[in-house]
């Protein structure tokens, strides 16, 4: 029997074409067609900087007009899955955009006003009391000194000049209502109030998918409970519920009283809709933004702390996201009935498909964040008129937090919800045009193919011949995401130069501290049910109570082989002490994380120390498609913990 | 509005011939889906592993759902292996489970169902797993299909957590107060029933 890449079965006529030009592919790379100049000249390649479906090139093209949802990608000949072909759209032809910043408000503005305690008569829909102010009412007061109010509504968007105006859903300040939303600028010591307001259309104006009932995570936030942005805490249009950010450094009630340890400083923050079983559609629709925390150090103003590039000028978030759009109308589609992961065809950067940005040649600080639902990127610094050369950046800080010094690498791996950031100097590319491109091959859910050199009984990616083939992708051969224009004109620059400089950031805080329990959480598939240690996400049960200002290991294992889940856990980060026994080889992850890539066959030992809050918090697989699907389980600090090993 | 559903119908719902339990010609979207709120999962009569767990769960689930069953809300069970599971024998695996009225057990051509299964997405990309049944007798489909709202969880799942989540299908816009915040010491661990997917052998 033969299947094409949607799993589906193919005659054995169908099954050749579709061997032939897999064939013509590699014939045609083998022939040294693979620069974009020189495909372009052939007509092979769209100004999208993907292959073109012209004679049966592609073998996916003809299978596509139709979409479906039952399109696993297929191993054997390496061929990626899940895409239904969205409608041709130009690339980098309109620029990219920049999120506003979040305005305040006066709390006056707020009605009903604040309350500590949850205003349920007047429609707020909230866990529990606010913790901060009823702590230290002097350190976290009441209202705090900056109060946002954000309405989740629907925007029309055009994410693309080539497709109709989409209804996406945004955040809204009052000032801006954008998706990305308007990006907030905070700052440690300076406590804040966001009263989130639902304002989405009822569940039958959803536009085909997305559940307008919402809880907003600030994911990597050191934020009490009842302010976490739960998946349980979810609340439909018409209410409301205020989260209070302390903004304070994790240590600060506990270890290091009173202002907390200066080595747990967090930077890139981001926020997104978190509502249990449908965070993947409403993330997809458009629910997220980043939120950016500075400090003494980490100052936005590259003339002071540690002098990185000023925000926000040279300091930019860049949210990336992959989506498919209904060949026929053209119209953001979501795959409903797809519990594996989905891969979109088409590359947003900010909420616009694959942009520009005019820089000029000087250092960048860049935010990359990956908003999913399910795809990994490996980032590269693309030089189209020199393929073969390497373009080294730096890596400053993982999943938001500075590293001890930066890392100077040519690439970087990233899952669903994970940052880096990283410094690229344009400085030697004067009147130059570069791209970010995503390198990394992964044709389904499953997370990348595995890397060359397989251990007996994993899976393969395959060509035609038999032949395996490489995660990474050749130069220019894979997506490009964000084209820079670099301009000709010398510029000052002030910022820190980490090749010449050797700047060094926060020290990473002592993990030799004994745990109070090691726990083991098992990541499997039963019966195609995501699972964490046989059990599933509920709502109403917990799984185990850790103690308030403890020290804990977890390992993480994976029992579903060949797959690679990006495990997020709330409340405090963690340091990956080994990967199968081994510390991790890469320098990037000697540092604090909030999401570890658990890969094909992995055993990963994390170290936390959980302070300060109370309540209940998450630990899940950030592939939302596994999330929703209840690969996800809840845990609650509580004064009093206890020492379940495989909860 | 009517596009979407006529996009999403066009997608997932083939309006295909099956037969019930009661040896009834039924079309899957004609019949079973279209403007309905809805529970689907995958079974075989014969299925020794999960499907019991997953089908008395289901009868605990419907039991919470009361008399909404078979008005507001409809289950449905398709067979994974339709060349064994007769209307007859659908019968009674639903009668020794105690099934009542308002969910339905469905068979028919081997292809169709295979192609519902696959619409649906009971399916997993390594394709030699795939072929093992026993690796999509574990999820449940819930959804409301005129408002276009799909979801799913695991059939292993409590079943008053499962109740709950095709509550949100009758009742998107209402307000579901928070969960427990401050928890009594954890449940005692539950009978695991683990399954590992793995390929045919």
């Amino acid at each position: 029997m033969y299947f094409n890449v949607f799993g589906e079965k193919v005659s054995k006529g169908r099954f050749k074409q579709m061997v032939n030009a897999f064939k013509n592919r590699q014939e045609l790379i083998a022939a040294g067609l693979t620069s974009r100049r020189d495909l372009l000249k052939l007509g092979l390649l769209s100004a999208s900087g993907m292959l073109l479906a012209k004679h049966g090139l592609s073998a996916r093209a003809q299978t596509a007009t139709t979409p479906t949802s039952t399109s696993p990608g297929s191993f054997n000949l390496c061929l990626p899955g899940n895409q239904a072909a969205s409608p041709t759209t130009r690339a980098f032809v309109e620029p990219l955009p920049i999120m506003p910043l979040a305005q305040t408000v006066p709390v006056s503005s707020l009605s009903p006003a604040p309350t500590i305690a949850p205003n349920t008569a007047g429609g707020e829909v909230r866990a529990a009391s606010h913790q901060a102010p009823l702590l230290n009412p002097s350190m976290f007061p009441f209202p705090p000194p900056r109060v946002y109010q954000v309405r989740q509504h629907a925007i029309q968007a055009v994410q693309s000049p080539d497709l109709p105006t989409q209804t996406i859903w945004a955040f809204d300040d009052g000032f801006h209502a954008t998706s990305p939303g308007p990006t907030y600028r905070a700052n440690y010591g300076v406590p804040q109030l966001v009263r989130n307001i639902n304002a989405l259309p009822p569940a039958n104006q959803n536009g085909g998918f997305g559940m307008p009932s919402v809880t907003t995570h600030l994911h990597n936030g050191h934020t009490p409970s009842e302010s976490d942005g739960n998946p349980c805490d979810f609340y439909p249009s018409g209410n409301f519920c205020d989260q209070y950010y302390p903004n304070v450094l994790a240590g600060f009630s506990f270890d290091h009283r009173p202002t907390g340890d200066i080595n747990e400083s967090l930077s890139t923050l981001w926020y997104h809709d978190h509502r249990v079983d449908f965070t993947a559609q409403n993330t997809y629709k458009g629910l997220l933004g980043f939120y950016c925390l500075f400090n003494q150090f980490d100052t936005g103003d590259e003339t002071t702390g540690f002098r990185l590039p000023s925000f926000p000028q040279f300091d930019i978030p860049l949210a990336f996201a992959d989506k498919v759009y209904d060949p026929t109308t053209g119209l953001l589609a979501f795959d409903l009935f797809n519990l594996d992961g989905i891969l979109g065809d088409k590359f947003l950067v900010n909420g616009k498909i694959q942009p520009f940005l005019q820089v000029q040649p000087r250092r960048y600080r860049f935010r990359l964040l990956d908003t999913g639902p399910s795809r990994f990127y490996e980032f590269f610094l693309t030089d189209p008129n020199h393929l073969g050369a390497n373009n080294p950046f730096f890596v400053i800080a993982n999943d938001g937090n500075l590293l001890p010094a930066p890392v100077q690498v040519t690439s970087v791996r990233i899952g669903v919800a994970e940052r880096v950031d990283v410094i690229i100097d344009f400085s030697s590319f004067a009147g130059k045009t570069l791209y970010l491109e995503n390198r990394l091959r992964q044709i389904n859910g499953m997370g990348p193919v595995p890397p060359q050199g397989l251990v007996p009984g994993q899976v393969e990616c395959s060509d035609a011949f038999g032949n395996l083939l490489s995660d990474i992708l050749p130069a220019g051969q894979g997506n490009l995401l964000l084209q820079f224009r670099v301009s000709g004109t010398k510029v000052v620059d002030n910022s820190v130069n980490p090749m010449l400089d050797h700047p060094t950031f926060y020290a990473l805080p002592d993990t030799t501290a004994t745990p109070r329990v090691t726990r083991t959480f098992q990541f499997d598939r039963l019966n195609g049910q995501w699972s964490i240690n046989g059990q599933f996400m509920d709502c109403n049960h917990f799984r185990f109570l850790v103690q308030q200002n403890s020290v804990e290991n977890w390992i993480l294992f994976n029992a579903t082989g060949d797959w690679t889940h990006p495990i997020h856990i709330h409340l405090e980060e963690h340091q990956i002490l080994s990967r199968n026994r081994v510390p991790p080889p890469l320098a990037v992850e000697h540092s604090r994380k909030d999401v570890t890539q658990l890969r094909q066959n992995e055993r990963v030992l994390l170290f936390f120390r959980f302070r300060d809050w109370l309540g209940k918090y998450p630990l899940h697989c950030h592939n939302v498609i596994h999330e929703d699907h209840a690969m996800m389980g809840l845990w609650n600090v509580q004064p009093q913990g206890d020492t379940v090993l495989r909860p | 509005m009517t596009d979407l559903r006529e996009s999403a119908r066009r997608r997932y719902f083939p309006d295909l011939t099956l037969r019930t339990q009661d040896d009834k010609e039924v079309r899957f979207y004609d019949d079973l889906i279209k403007g309905k709120i809805v529970t689907i999962n995958f079974f075989y009569s014969k299925c020794e592993d999960v499907c019991p767990i997953v089908t008395s769960n289901l009868v605990k689930v419907q039991e919470l759902l009361g008399d909404q069953v078979g008005r507001k809300v409809f289950m449905y069970s398709f067979s994974l292996k339709p060349k064994e599971d007769t209307p007859k024998a659908m019968k009674e695996y639903a009668e020794m489970h105690g099934v009542r009225p308002g969910w339905t057990f469905l068979t028919g051509k081997p292809e169709d169902l295979e192609l519902l299964r696959r619409k649906l997405g009971f399916t997993t990309p390594d394709l030699r797993a795939d072929k093992d049944v026993t690796n999509h007798t574990g999820n449940i489909r819930y959804g409301n299909e005129p408002f276009m709202l799909w979801g799913a969880c695991p059939g292993m799942a409590d079943p008053q957590w499962i109740a709950e989540s095709v509550e949100w299908m009758v009742r998107p816009d209402a307000v579901h107060l928070p969960h427990e915040h401050t928890p009594a010491h954890p449940d005692a661990p539950r009978p695991e029933h683990r399954h590992h997917e793995r390929p045919a052998a």
